[in-house]
């Protein structure tokens, strides 16, 4: 806290008095609705945000207790935050798109007495394990639609209980005063947030932070971007996820900045253009699909434009990243990059919606270098973070000018980052969690003696730069059987760089060789077998296609030529693949709600699979259950092709046999 | 001359009656004395084979076939002949068996499009958009942005509806059927063509607008599961005839229903 200006707000609510008073007419929050952007200043959330927890106090809700907090970015949720923070309840925030079962076990592990959510959709999903959740006793609702025949003797709608608290509030002159005080007897100790982890590795643990730590780490970072009133982000993340929790709302609370929440999840990519945000987040995923769609549509354009754009992007490409990082430049490529910006760049950015970001941000998987210099190349200040939960976010972050794309950038201010000697990160930091809620056991394992928290993921300092590097999961570097080391994440990044793969699961963890499994990505494919007359009816069928194999096996044998260039990963080069016949789907357990593969599952699933990528066949039959989007299952049974690829052959200096 | 407002029928009440109609083309006997009702806030489903007459059946109720013999009371009102813009004035909207949008236009357009009939302010007002009609715009705008929200189309909204897949637009089309306000709105085949997710969606959207507006429905489908689950009433057509009119339960049972959907042995 040393480096911050004093602050005595300690708590959110304190931060959202202050900003009130500071700058009570400047917007703090935006909500497209019935197509237009409702706006509400400090002030007026301020007003909002006490409302509804006096309204909430009137209800019952009572200090320590905890709150779940489930839907889509609505002011409403955000308020519903704040106002449990205000009366010094805990709020716990869950993925909207959780299924039934994770929901209760989240629920129920927090002991949540109340629940915040959205709509019937929610409402449903919990009243469906009502049985679960004992302790559970009444659910305030945003949007009433098909909610109107429920029983409401312990349902209320969200602007009932403002409206309630707002009456309370204006009659009772004593509750204001009670509440104030409530609000000031908040203490930087108290928890803040319980945050559950999407679970990447096993059952979500949930991850209890102090209000100082958030507010002490959103200060550093807010300083180091520096963010202020001035700036707008557009909160389209998932509610739960602590990116959301960070860079929207503590940061927001911090710097005072305005939350613009999109009018839906399908809308996000129009609503950044209308908002045009100062500060972006976006998980590279985002920033490909942006990227792909762009070029699909490049594809279409007239002969003229499409010229322009390639010979322009090209400009982009050998002068932008070195003018955004004020190297020097000679004077015609400045001139070229200028005439770009007016005809191509500007308003390519003005369409994706990035025309006044100032800082940007990704993370959450390894970017690929293509992408990544694309956007910068472009004169967005793209850079890489890298933190977890466990950190509430942030432990390293790039610096203006210090951009590259395979690092995640140096440890941030008042960041204490030490690797370990089996590779492993470890870090010491201001918004380092307290505990893990309820499981001491996990927590002591997770902290070592001398207090440094372990991430769990290996990396190491680049000796050139300095910037830390993450490899992958610590525990998922492997070998193979002849002690070659295999990086099964490294091997994925480098194949989901090619568009027309999604998503890659390597195996080679004690195996003779590496071998892939591929997603192909059906828009991608799906344009070139458009353009290239490759008729077909279902995924199933395009990712079987013939001539899509032998597209996939030209993208890893150029992986595997790339990966023999370095020594420590010649080794690992891939043998053999196949491509799946079904997305990975959350729904079905194979990837987490946050897109992460896992790889142990997924081997276990498609275990017949494996086996064949090893024996040698060239195809095996699967059969898999599917979970519908209502919840229902099914059945897909196919017959996968397996092939095998060319690979580089080791250099004999390395003193192994091809 | 003011149609009388379905405000004045109590739910539960005929809203419309249609009594011993008979309809053919030439040689062709389409409708054969089919007689049945439509109660106010129900939602009423006309099911049949292929060929049965349901298509037909709609047409006659809202005014585009004259019927040889028969009459059709709506709202209180006996009549004769109607054409489809008085049924439309009158409060029937419908929505068709093959999409029938403005294809160039966006999703709001078409939507937009459904409030022409309550527009009071002329060609030129419009045109010169300024003042009343300015005002009287935001207002139907208004109304059609919170059927975009409670039909969840949202981003779709300035997309030109040539370009939404065929489920988008069979929901646009129950948007523009709706921005009518109707008094009642019959749905030809509401969810052909479509998967099962779009079905679930669409049959969601029914009820929704069902309960939420009360607004009557006359419905033609052919998924049986559909009918069951979203009618309270089920008339049966086969080859023109009335062969059944009863809770969807009632008409399941039926001999003849089970017939004319199996086959029967002749």
């Amino acid at each position: 806290m040393a480096s911050n200006a004093p602050a005595p707000a300690d708590t959110f609510p304190k931060l959202l008095l202050r900003n009130a008073r500071a700058f009570g007419d400047r917007p703090a929050m935006r909500h497209k609705d019935l197509g237009i952007w409702q706006t509400w200043t400090w002030a007026q959330m301020r007003d909002e945000v006490l409302a509804l927890a006096a309204g909430l106090h009137r209800l019952g809700l009572k200090r320590g207790e905890t709150v779940a907090i489930v839907g889509a970015n609505r002011p409403k949720l955000y308020w519903s935050v704040a106002a449990v923070q205000a009366l010094g309840a805990i709020p716990v925030p869950v993925y909207a798109d959780a299924v039934a079962d994770e929901l209760a076990f989240v629920l129920a592990h927090a002991e949540v007495r109340y629940a915040a959510v959205q709509d019937q959709e929610q409402v449903d999903k919990i009243l469906s394990v009502s049985d679960r959740l004992p302790k559970l006793e009444k659910l305030i609702y945003d949007e009433p639609r098909g909610l109107h025949d429920y029983d409401h003797a312990n349902l209320h709608a969200v602007a009932d209980v403002i409206a309630d608290g707002r009456a309370a509030l204006k009659q009772d002159a004593n509750l204001a005063a009670w509440l104030d005080s409530d609000i000031a007897a908040g203490s930087g100790s108290d928890t803040s947030v319980i945050l559950y982890t999407s679970g990447t590795t096993g059952q979500s643990k949930g991850v209890v932070l102090s209000a100082e730590g958030c507010i002490a780490a959103a200060s550093d970072t807010v300083a180091f971007d520096r963010l202020d009133e001035r700036d707008e982000a557009l909160a389209y993340l998932p509610l739960a996820w602590v990116g959301d929790h960070y860079l929207n709302y503590a940061q927001g609370m911090v710097a005072g900045f305005c939350m613009a929440c999109p009018e839906s999840a399908d809308t996000s990519m129009a609503d950044l253009r209308e908002i045009g945000p100062t500060f972006f987040f976006a998980p590279p995923r985002i920033f490909e699909q942006m990227l792909t769609r762009l070029m699909i549509r490049m594809e279409d354009a007239g002969f003229v434009k499409r010229k322009l754009f390639h010979y322009f992007i090209g400009v982009a490409r050998r002068h932008g990243e070195a003018i955004l990082n004020k190297q020097p430049v000679p004077a015609a490529g400045r001139l070229l990059y200028g005439l770009g910006n007016l005809l191509i760049y500007g308003p390519l950015k003005n369409v994706l919606g990035l025309s006044n970001v100032r800082t940007a941000y990704t993370a959450g998987e390894a970017i690929g270098p293509d992408l990544f210099s694309f956007y910068r190349s472009l004169g967005l200040n793209l850079k890489q973070l890298y933190g977890q939960t466990e950190a509430f976010l942030y432990l390293t972050a790039q610096p203006d000018g210090q951009i590259y794309s395979d690092t995640v950038g140096p440890a941030l201010p008042n960041v204490d980052l030490r690797i370990a000697e089996n590779g492993e990160v470890l870090f010491k930091s201001p918004g380092m969690f307290v505990s893990y809620f309820k499981d001491d056991a996990k927590t002591r394992e997770a902290i070592t003696p001398d207090g440094f928290v372990k991430t769990g993921d290996a990396g190491f300092f680049d000796s050139k730069t300095g910037h830390l590097k993450i490899i992958d999961r610590a525990k998922d570097v492997g070998k193979l059987k002849d002690g070659t080391l295999f990086p099964p994440k490294y091997i994925e990044n480098k194949l989901k760089f090619f568009p027309n793969i999604r998503e890659a699961v390597a195996y080679g963890d004690g195996q003779d060789f590496a071998a892939v499994m591929i997603n192909i990505d059906l828009t991608a494919v799906g344009s070139w077998a458009e353009r290239n007359n490759v008729v077909y009816g279902s995924y199933q069928e395009l990712a079987g296609h013939p001539l899509v194999y032998d597209m996939i096996q030209k993208n890893i044998e150029e992986t595997n030529r790339s990966l023999a260039e370095d020594s420590v990963t010649a080794g690992a080069q891939v043998k053999r693949f196949l491509i799946l016949h079904k997305e990975l789907d959350a729904d079905d357990g194979e990837v987490t709600r946050t897109q992460k593969v896992r790889r142990g599952f997924v081997a276990e699933r498609y275990a017949p699979l494996i086996n064949a990528l090893y024996d040698g066949s060239q195809e095996a039959d699967i059969s898999t259950q599917v979970t519908f989007e209502d919840g229902r299952k099914g059945t897909i049974s196919a017959r996968v092709k397996i092939r095998d690829v060319a690979t580089v052959p080791v250099k004999p200096v390395m003193g192994k046999a091809a | 001359m003011r149609a009388p407002a379905a405000s004045d029928i109590a739910a539960g009440e005929v809203l419309l009656s249609v009594e011993n109609v008979s309809l053919s083309f030439g040689g062709v006997r389409a409708i054969r004395d089919v007689s049945f009702d439509i109660r106010k806030g129900e939602v009423r489903a006309i099911i049949g084979p292929n060929g049965a007459g349901k298509t037909s059946m709609l047409n006659v109720i809202n005014g585009f076939y004259q019927p040889q013999e028969g009459r059709i009371t709506f709202k209180g009102r006996t009549r004769a002949k109607m054409r489809p813009h008085d049924a439309a004035r009158g409060g029937i909207a419908r929505t068709f068996q093959n999409v029938a949008l403005f294809k160039g236009m966006s999703a709001l357009d078409n939507i937009m499009a459904g409030r022409t009939l309550k527009m009071r302010h002329g060609l030129l007002w419009q045109v010169l958009r300024r003042g009343p009609a300015l005002n009287e715009e935001i207002a139907h705008r208004h109304r059609v942005e919170e059927i975009i929200d409670f039909l969840e189309i949202e981003a779709i909204r300035k997309v030109p509806v040539a370009r939404l897949p065929y489920g988008l637009q069979k929901r646009v089309e129950l948007g523009r059927a709706l921005a009518m306000e109707p008094d009642l709105l019959l749905l030809d085949e509401p969810m052909a063509g479509m998967n099962l997710e779009e079905k679930e969606d669409m049959s969601r959207f029914i009820i929704d607008v069902n309960d939420h507006f009360g607004t009557t429905i006359a419905l033609i489908e052919h998924d049986m599961g559909v009918v069951m689950d979203l009618s309270d009433r089920v008339v049966v057509l086969d080859h023109g005839v009335k062969i059944a009119d009863g809770t969807p339960d009632e008409v399941k049972q039926n001999q003849d229903v089970i017939d004319a959907y199996l086959g029967v042995a002749h």
